[in-house]
């Protein structure tokens, strides 16, 4: 029986325009639309997979955040044990030191044997979550996962580089994995289980006290990159346009 | 033993039995004669493993776990050509279909497309997973500037439901932004909720999910109660049967029309202001959800004879038998699936026809249809001249 | 703490990846700023001569069996000990799965900030790129060794070869009880093309008209070391299988270079391609909403210009 702690966070929805906090150090968090990592979704169906093959008890762990409770609800409808909210001063953006300390003294209290996140976040900016939780519960660390089978003591998770080949490496547990991918792609959850899930489910709320953000970059701004315009179009005859596509290709590094 | 208890049902198939007669009508299904007119003139029954007659025998025998294992029921576009032809009325679509989908979504067993569609109406309130708050933007630089609810604080005579195609699909925008044209010259009052408008619903209801469909009239309900006008009308056929057929059922009731019947109510205007001669043969494709479904098959064709130089031809299937474009029912969103299983698109059968008909125009009256006909028109042989416009393009060309 | 700017060098298999050129540039261009040197970090067994174009002032090689393949654990126990004796000014690691296993992990352990998604150095600041590259970030160099991670887009694998080896120097590691171990290496299958993990895809549309023109978008393919992948009408004719289909019912795909011949950029389509780095999009239709999304555009007959390019790339 495995014992499975999901670490999860919600990140930008990139659907929406994002703009800069007047600060200009951050982003404007007003009209933020927030969505689960993608990754820690994946890593989410992951657990829930491990838990259908070999038995085990998965709890989910995540920061408050606008839309955090449908998110936990509809991680509950997929099959996850137990729920747990940070509260604490997370309203006005995080970062993942600050993050991983404040998930790392909540997951030490539920023994796991395992812990799975997903290897990154589209905001992340100090690092990724995973391997800050390892080192503050003194477990290992593997990332780019595709894939997890656990038996007794030890997992064997399949690592990712790039052109397809694929590590597999042997991680001695209690350890965390950053997951890329799931074996499966994540499930998809009727609306009404979802809703079922706020009735019959229980999130368990822990307070985190403050938040420690040491470790974190020392922003002097951010900003929006130029906006990209329509296609610049190449003039000419067959041979101008050929010549100049080479060119560009030279440029790109491609020939 | 309580009624309705057959006792070699599994109990899987007990409940869903059930729930069937929730319907209306439903009841109707223990009167089934197997004569396989459904399973006939289903336009993808040929491939299902579980075609309608067949669902219900292997109802009838307690089995129906296995068909909600298979994936057959996705291929149902539900057109309602079961319906049509079932001597008991039944009611198939609805009252089997849907639900049976219901179950698969419950099982989790749906095909990634579909998924993705309905993830997006959820967040987004819309199938395409565009931002809500561009959902006007069809409208922008347009003259004069097009009345938003929000912005407009006023009642209005019309408020006009817009849809998600027809917001943010670049080729149905087209016929948005023809339709905002015919509405100016007709000096009709109207308005629109603009990003306060969520999806209808209705092609995720008939997809099998019944709780999104719930979510999504909610939200509009909402929207819907912040303002007064006397009626809705909308482009879209889908937008039409959740607004007039499901959600009074919700406790959302308003006088609703489609574009062709509030159209046609202003025809002695419109007539008045077409010019020119447009000196082409018209086909004109009964879409699913106005024709089968609501019944309204005249008026979009008065609409059409009404523009000058037009010669109306009929298509070898129309009115009732008319032949499904592929998109209801969740088929827009499984498009990669069904053409995997079938080898074929229901577009491209329908265009054959179009072209056979000799037809220089193939119009339309449904948001799905202009990219799945145009489309279809470039691989079909012999569809590669064939136009296809919303009847509401060739209205507004020809003034 | 020294002005020095380390790199940890990366390697697979024999072979120093591309980032290990990028990061030894941004390295010159902040150690500019701060007036020490560039340090290539190397750890293996038997490697080095992968030390041979590493265009860094000097090397720290450390040879142990443990480090012969890329591990997590043992790879930041090495660092671990080097990065404490040595306290350089910064040290840029791969945004990768090598660089980001180990990053993270240094940077709670040594309790030294990390700066990750950098793409380039500017003024001795750290450039990053975050939320799927619509936010810049620009980050100073903190007070004590500050830790990067690096991704590629900034500058040019070049910039950081040389033909000069630069001079080694060895050091010891203390490698305890690794807790992570490589059991084998799995190759990709050869057999399946996944156009998603291509750096160059050839896309064809409608455009192509036939199937013996594929042959042609075959060429250009195999010229620009890339794979044609299609839009949906070609797969229905099926010329090509789905597995090469890009768009909302196939796959979706970020190379490098995406070019588009003959393809008109509709909505179904886009979704499966719009994060390409650089689309290239071919057709006679100026209107064509591909021309929105891509970088370079070209109002011409794809059959006109497809033999003039396979010349052009011949002679390049």
């Amino acid at each position: 029986m495995t014992n499975i702690v999901v670490l999860a966070k919600l990140v930008p929805d990139l659907v929406e325009e994002l703009e800069i906090a007047e600060s200009g150090t951050a982003l404007d968090m007003e009209w933020l639309r927030l969505i689960i990592n993608e990754f820690d979704n994946h890593a989410t169906e992951q657990a829930i997979i491990l838990k259908e093959r070999s038995g085990g008890e998965v709890t989910v762990i995540a920061p408050e955040a606008e839309g955090v409770n449908e998110m936990l609800y509809t991680i509950a409808a997929k099959g996850a044990d137990r729920l747990i909210l940070l509260k604490g001063d997370f309203e006005n953006g995080v970062n993942n030191h600050a993050l991983a300390r404040a998930f790392a003294s909540a997951a030490k209290e539920l023994k796991p044997d395992l812990v799975l996140t997903g290897v990154q976040a589209n905001d992340d900016l100090d690092g990724s979550v995973g391997p800050l939780v390892a080192e503050y519960l003194g477990m290992s660390y593997v990332g780019y996962i595709s894939g997890v089978s656990v038996s007794g003591e030890t997992a064997v998770a399949r690592k990712e580089y790039p052109g397809g080949l694929i590590a597999e490496m042997e991680v001695a547990l209690p350890a965390v994995l950053g997951i890329q991918a799931g074996e499966e792609p994540p499930r998809y959850v009727a609306i009404s289980k979802v809703r079922q899930m706020m009735k019959t489910a229980t999130i368990d709320e822990q307070e985190v006290g403050d938040l420690d953000a040491s470790g974190g970059p020392v922003v002097q701004r951010m900003y929006v990159p130029e906006a990209a315009e329509r296609a610049e179009m190449l003039e000419g005859d067959e041979e101008e346009v050929a010549a100049r596509l080479v060119e560009i290709f030279k440029e790109a590094g491609l020939v | 033993m309580a009624a309705n208890t057959i006792s070699h049902f599994s109990p899987f198939t007990q409940e869903f039995y059930q729930s069937l007669f929730d319907v209306a009508d439903g009841e109707n299904i223990k009167t089934c004669l197997q004569c396989a007119n459904c399973s006939g003139v289903c336009p993808l029954g040929y491939v299902m493993d579980f075609p309608p007659g067949r669902m219900i025998s292997w109802l009838r025998a307690g089995i129906f776990d296995e068909v909600v294992e298979s994936d057959s029921v996705w291929m149902c576009v539900s057109c309602y050509a079961c319906v049509e032809v079932c001597p008991k009325n039944i009611p198939l679509t609805p009252g089997l279909m849907t639900r049976a989908k219901e179950e698969m979504l419950l099982a989790g067993n749906i095909p990634t497309e579909l998924q993705s569609a309905l993830e997006f109406s959820q967040r987004y309130g819309n199938p395409l997973g565009e931002s809500p708050r561009k959902r006007a933007e069809w409208a922008n630089g347009l003259e004069p500037e097009v009345p938003i609810m929000r912005k407009l604080k006023r009642p209005v005579d019309v408020l006009w439901f817009v849809g998600d195609y027809p917001s943010y699909h670049p080729r149905v925008q087209q016929t948005t932004r023809a339709f905002f044209k015919l509405l100016n010259a007709l000096g009709i009052d109207f308005g629109i909720l603009g990003p306060e408008e969520s999806s209808d619903g209705d092609s995720q209801r008939l997809a099998g999910e019944r709780g999104l469909f719930e979510v999504l009239a909610e939200k509009n309900g909402k929207a819907f109660s912040k303002y007064e006008f006397g009626e809705i009308i909308t482009t879209d056929p889908h937008a039409y049967n959740a607004l007039k057929n499901e959600y009074p059922a919700l406790g959302i009731e308003y006088p609703v029309r489609h574009y062709t019947e509030f159209l046609v109510e202003h025809l002695d205007k419109i007539k008045a202001l077409l010019k020119g001669n447009a000196e082409m043969r018209v086909t004109y494709h009964d879409p699913c959800y106005l024709g089968r479904a609501n019944g309204v098959y005249d008026a979009p064709r008065q609409l059409l004879e009404a523009i000058p130089g037009i010669e109306l031809v009929e298509m070898e299937h129309n009115r009732t038998t008319s032949l499904c474009c592929g998109g209801g029912g969740g088929g827009m969103w499984l498009d990669g699936f069904q053409w995997e299983k079938a080898g074929v698109r229901l577009s491209d059968w329908r265009v054959k026809e179009a072209a056979d008909s000799q037809a220089d125009v193939l119009a339309v009256a449904c948001p799905y249809e202009p990219p799945r006909f145009e489309d279809a028109a470039k691989t079909v042989a012999g569809a590669d001249k064939l136009i296809v416009k919303d009847i509401i393009e060739l209205l507004a060309d020809a003034l | 703490m020294n002005q020095d700017i380390f790199v940890v060098v990366e390697h697979l298999r024999g072979q120093v990846a591309d980032i290990s050129y990028i990061m030894l540039a941004a390295a010159r261009d902040l150690a500019q700023a701060t007036g020490g040197e560039v340090v290539g970090v190397l750890l293996g067994h038997n490697a080095q001569d992968l030390a041979n174009d590493l265009a860094a002032d000097r090397l720290l090689y450390s040879d142990h069996p443990a480090l012969a393949e890329f591990t997590s654990d043992a790879y930041q126990q090495a660092l671990a000990g080097l990065l404490t004796a040595q306290a350089p000014r910064a040290v840029f690691f791969g945004s990768t799965s090598i660089g980001s296993d180990i990053s993270g992990v240094l940077s709670a352990r040594l309790g030294l900030p990390l700066v990750s998604s950098c793409i380039r150095v500017a003024d001795g600041n750290l450039i990053s790129q975050i939320c799927g590259g619509k936010i810049m970030a620009e980050s100073a160099l903190s007070n004590e060794t500050t830790l990067i991670t690096m991704i590629p887009g900034g500058y040019k694998p070049a910039q950081g070869q040389t033909e000069t080896s630069p001079a080694i120097t060895t050091f010891e590691v203390n490698i305890e009880a690794p807790r992570v171990s490589l059991k084998q290496y799995i190759e990709p299958e050869a057999a399946d093309v996944d156009i998603s993990s291509e750096n160059v895809l050839i896309a064809v549309g409608r455009g192509i008209q036939t199937e013996d023109n594929l042959e042609l978008a075959e060429e250009l393919a195999g010229l620009l070391g890339g794979v044609v992948c299609a839009s949906r009408p070609v797969v229905d004719q099926g010329w090509l299988p789905t597995s090469r289909m890009v768009g909302k019912s196939g796959k979706s795909v970020k190379p490098k270079l995406y070019l588009a011949l003959g393809i008109s950029g509709a909505p179904e389509h886009v979704e499966g391609m719009t994060d390409a780095e650089m689309i290239v999009a071919i057709n006679m239709d100026p209107d064509a909403p591909i021309f929105d999304i891509a970088k370079y555009g070209a109002e011409i007959d794809l059959f006109d210009l497809i033999d003039p390019l396979l010349e052009a790339l011949e002679e390049a």
